[in-house]
């Protein structure tokens, strides 16, 4: 188990690294200057002031100093929750602005991940054990699943906002009110909160009922099973035997798929102008806002990272190969 | 993207699903057994229904546009904000585009973005899965490290980056990015499935016999693979349809073109949904379902076709 958790922890490290410095090298090496953008944003007319204000620009991004000493200087920013400032909400350093729009982003992922898969593979297991129901949830669930999930949102936004007017289409309260902890603004909130929940639910719902369903069924025809019902086993007990080693690849698909719902949560926020990461990564490419860019880029990253992380614990909890070090490699 | 969106098990991946569950038996590409595999192709319905609905978007997609009056898809023609009629099939936009055109237009972008996508990342999967599985040892290591690395890191952030900063505004070069970053899932599923067949008796005679390893992975291991393989291929493009509709939707999509997810955008921006225009938003949304949905169905059809265990006596 030892070895299981250095080698992830290895791979985690080397993400992480590798993100960061992929982070560090966009601005630098990539064409488009960021700070020529700034100072034609600011439309200065007379030469000097625009070499004076690239100049301040170069001394505040660090540009002026060698290479890598820029590279380390990144890092060392970075364990301050340094991720430089923000070029669109000028002069809001870029943490602030993601840590405002990172509950929304989180309050919206995490319910609809954990929901979704419970839920998909109960719907799975149980499809995987009558026809009828399989011939319902097989069909629905290949719809769901190749919905973009914009699409979804927009069609969800429709029918339920738009035309019942039952849920508002936009933001992540109601403009009249303030944000703050009383009961009024809770309920507004969490009345936003449905359709964009909603719309992601759904679509992640049938990815995992189908590949519960196609577990289980493999589960059901291996040499376990049949052994087990030559026996005479009640086929509860075989369903159980099944069920349980089902789950185990659908854990392992849950890491796989966090990048996936990522992408989710960031369009259908855009779609419900939800004030969360994604509708700040849409502000921040049409005002050419590299850094905070940069810096939603490497909170995704982080954010994945961490979850991969607790879903490896969980993994050694629920699968005893990994417990005794059989499945060191896990790769 | 790390998986394809949903099938999570669609296809078993090595994650831990039985490898040997999935048709990829030496039989599947011996003469005879392959007029057996036809028999039970044409006889399988998801099959068949998959891809008759890709082919029909698919020549949709082919003659459509030809056929039209106009070779721009954006021209301002018609009446503005019209519902569907005989004149304009699909209705037309607030700016009196023509929804239909936009579509079959759209469908074009849409079938190069995963063809394009889809194969860069079937090649990068097969290269690292077969050469990581078959020479095991430090290149397994290596190589498995990487698509790790490459899997941890979420594709559409990185897409995100590469398209705000290169500018990158074209179809090809869309699918070639998003083939590069989608291959690690495919990768280490071919990688498992290779570590299984390297032990056989045909491969270790192939070895005795002197053979190279390129000789071995592409004479020996690649073709017992090749329905697997070629699963995965239509997972592959159904995925980089779906990366490729949420570029555009974000406005990272090719400039000056038509793509179905360009036309979910405009139809965003401009309030279709708040002014009731459901024609403007329903049809990109609905092609490009149908599009991945019939390639996952054909896909499950494909596995029960491939693999006699799955097939309903």
């Amino acid at each position: 188990m030892r070895r299981y958790f250095a080698r992830k922890l290895l791979v985690y490290a080397l993400t992480f690294v590798v993100a960061v410095t992929v982070n560090w090298m966009i601005p630098r090496f990539m064409p488009g200057d960021p700070v020529a953008a700034m100072v034609s944003r600011a439309r200065v007319s007379q030469p000097e002031a625009a070499e004076a204000m690239r100049a301040y620009y170069n001394n505040l991004f660090g540009f002026d100093q060698p290479v890598w000493q820029q590279y380390l200087h990144f890092w060392g920013a970075l364990f301050q929750g340094d991720f430089g400032i923000s070029v669109w909400v000028f002069p809001t350093p870029v943490s602030d602005v993601l840590l405002d729009a990172l509950p929304y982003t989180l309050g919206l992922m995490i319910p609809a991940v954990l929901l979704s898969w419970i839920v998909g593979n109960w719907a799975g297991a149980l499809a995987a054990r009558r026809k009828v129901l399989d011939n319902t949830v097989l069909p629905a669930g290949y719809l769901l699943t190749a919905m973009p999930y914009m699409w979804i949102a927009v069609i969800l936004a429709w029918a339920l906002g738009s035309k019942a007017g039952w849920f508002p289409i936009s933001g992540g309260y109601s403009l009249d009110i303030q944000p703050s902890w009383t009961l009024d603004f809770v309920l507004d909130l969490a009345h936003h909160w449905v359709l964009p929940f909603l719309s992601l639910f759904l679509v992640a719902l049938g990815g995992w009922a189908i590949g519960m369903r196609n577990m289980i069924i493999y589960e059901l025809e291996s040499d376990y099973s049949s052994y087990l019902s030559a026996l005479g086993a009640p086929q509860r007990l075989i369903r159980r035997y099944a069920f349980r080693n089902a789950v185990l690849p659908q854990v392992t698909g849950l890491a796989l798929q966090l990048g996936v719902l990522v992408a989710g949560a960031l369009v259908t926020e855009i779609v419900f102008a939800y004030p969360g990461l994604g509708s700040l990564i849409l502000a921040a490419i049409q005002n050419q806002d590299f850094f905070l860019l940069q810096g939603a880029f490497l909170f995704i990253v982080i954010g994945v990272l961490i979850a991969n992380f607790v879903i490896d614990v969980v993994y050694v909890l629920v699968d005893p190969r990994t417990r005794t070090g059989m499945a060191g490699g896990q790769s | 993207m790390s998986a394809p969106p949903g099938p999570a098990g669609t296809t078993p991946d090595a994650a831990g699903t039985p490898p040997e569950a999935v048709g990829t038996t030496p039989e599947a590409t011996a003469p005879g057994p392959a007029r057996e595999t036809l028999h039970y192709a044409v006889r399988n319905p998801k099959l068949l229904i998959g891809f008759t609905v890709v082919l029909i978007l698919l020549a949709l997609g082919l003659f459509g546009p030809p056929l039209l009056d106009t070779t721009d898809p954006n021209a301002y023609g018609g009446p503005q904000a019209a519902p569907p009629d005989s004149t304009y099939w699909m209705g037309t936009t607030t700016f009196g585009q023509d929804v239909y055109a936009q579509f079959v237009h759209g469908l074009r972008a849409t079938f190069l973005v995963g063809a394009v996508g889809g194969a860069i990342a079937a090649v990068v999967a097969m290269l690292v899965g077969f050469f990581a599985g078959y020479r095991g040892g430090v290149l397994d290591e290596l190589l498995t490290m990487v698509t790790n690395v490459v899997l941890v890191i979420p594709a559409l952030a990185v897409l995100l980056i590469i398209n705000a900063y290169l500018g990158v505004r074209s179809v090809p070069v869309q699918g070639v990015f998003i083939g590069l970053t989608s291959w690690p899932w495919a990768a280490r599923a071919i990688r498992a499935q290779t570590f299984t067949l390297r032990t056989r008796e045909f491969v270790d005679l192939a070895r005795l016999s002197g053979n190279g390893t390129w000789r071995i992975v592409f004479r020996e291991i690649a073709p017992n693979m090749s329905s697997y393989l070629f699963m995965m291929f239509i997972l592959l493009f159904g995925g980089s349809v779906l990366i490729a509709s949420s570029l555009d939707f974000i406005g990272l999509g090719p400039t000056g073109g038509v793509s179905l997810g360009l036309m979910l955008q405009s139809a965003q921006q401009w309030s279709a949904l708040q002014l009731g225009m459901w024609w403007w938003f329903v049809p990109p949304g609905a092609g490009i379902t149908a599009i991945v949905g019939a390639l996952y169905v054909a896909n499950v059809g494909l596995d029960e076709v491939f693999n006699p265990k799955l097939r309903e006596s």
